[in-house]
């Protein structure tokens, strides 16, 4: 396979965007009256290398879609070598992974579930535009392959928490563990999950706006489970 | 046109495929006459569009597609939610939409997702309610 380095992180996350200044050309259409449609859409992204369980950890929390994206050729590495001249012009599709869910007052959150490599960060760069925030699904058994995403993450400033599929028959290793062998910033949250438990997927969401409120400068509120309800353990250390 | 790639033999129109798992390289942007950038401001992928309500002015002029894009956004819909349930790719739904967004058949309700929603703490807060409520 021919590798076709993608573009390294361009500028930090968050930042003025050319979507965000654009004029509304639509007429008053705040004005229109409640219709049932969502007010506010947020991107929450969930990335991990292929195998991690991103599908279903997105299905366990919602609805999962298909949602089909276009790619360079030159961004997958498909054929390269064969497309000189023409690889700026041809595409193909991208499968994502792809859930709602819509909480009340007409807040929609969008989960975007996408490969961890460096070859689908042409994807990551618009999904990373104003997102909420971004779950990093490891492996103890493949940590490395976690990497990539924690530095992107890092480097724009996109609030992240890192959540361990505890696969059956996978070693078990302690947070503080994963967070040394990640290098992880002693602020980032690492989550054990199930991914295939709802209640369990929940709570990585629920830990990932706790932490974004704890970057907000505001302590999050309590918990309203005490005890037993909770099946991932959080060390926000 | 000249978006002919290897990987298999012309299929019926002139069309070639890569093989199955990549897909078509062209069919999709067959319904934008070849089109791959919408006009105007590039639409993120949680923008919320809405159909204005105007009738068309040539109404034989618009597609399959941009027919059923709109009876969606009777309702507002992200273009996220309209290439996943019209089962085109978020590009094509751009192309279709930036048609429709310059004849005035279609609105934009927000642009983007929020610019900064991480620093938002009401914004949140109330996010973190909601899915404690799930």
């Amino acid at each position: 396979m021919a590798s076709a380095r993608s573009e390294p992180p361009d500028g930090p996350a968050g930042g003025p965007s050319p979507t965000a200044a654009g004029p509304p050309p639509g007429g008053p259409l705040e004005e229109r009256p409640p219709d049932g449609g969502p007010r506010v859409a947020l991107k929450i992204l969930v990335a991990g290398g292929f195998g991690v369980g991103k599908t279903t950890l997105v299905g366990a929390v919602s609805e999962i879609r298909p949602l089909r994206t276009e790619a360079a050729l030159t961004d997958v590495g498909i054929g390269v070598d064969d497309l000189d001249g023409l690889a700026a012009k041809a595409t193909t599709t991208v499968a994502m992974d792809f859930g709602r869910i819509t909480l009340r007052d007409g807040v929609a959150i969008y989960l975007f579930g996408t490969p961890g490599q460096e070859r689908f960060w042409f994807m990551w760069k618009e999904l990373s535009r104003g997102a909420l925030g971004a779950v990093v699904l490891a492996d103890t058994r493949r940590l490395a392959a976690s990497f990539a995403s924690i530095d992107y993450f890092e480097r724009r400033g996109t609030p992240f928490v890192v959540a361990v599929n505890c696969f059956d028959g996978a070693d078990r290793y302690e947070p503080p563990e994963i967070r040394a062998a990640l290098d992880l910033d002693p602020h980032v949250p690492v989550i054990l999950c199930d991914a295939r438990r709802r209640a369990s997927a929940k709570s990585v969401l629920v830990g990932l706006v706790e932490h974004a409120l704890r970057l907000a400068g505001t302590p999050p509120p309590p918990r309203p489970w005490t005890t037993g309800a909770d099946p991932a353990r959080t060390f926000p250390s | 046109m000249d978006r002919s790639a290897p990987g298999g033999p012309p299929g019926p129109g002139g069309e070639r495929w890569l093989d199955e798992a990549a897909g078509p390289i062209v069919r999709p942007y067959a319904v934008t006459r070849g089109r791959t950038r919408p006009p105007g401001e590039p639409l993120d992928l949680v923008a919320i569009l809405v159909a204005t309500g105007a009738a068309p002015a040539e109404p034989e002029r618009l597609s399959r597609e941009q027919r059923r894009l709109l009876a969606l956004c009777r309702r507002p819909y992200t273009v996220a939610d309209l290439a996943s349930d019209l089962d085109l790719p978020l590009g094509v739904i751009r192309v279709l939409a930036g048609d429709l967004i310059q004849a005035g058949l279609l609105g934009v309700r927000r642009w983007s997702a929020p610019a900064a929603p991480h620093t938002d703490p009401n914004l949140l807060r109330r996010v973190l309610d909601g899915i404690r409520a799930l």
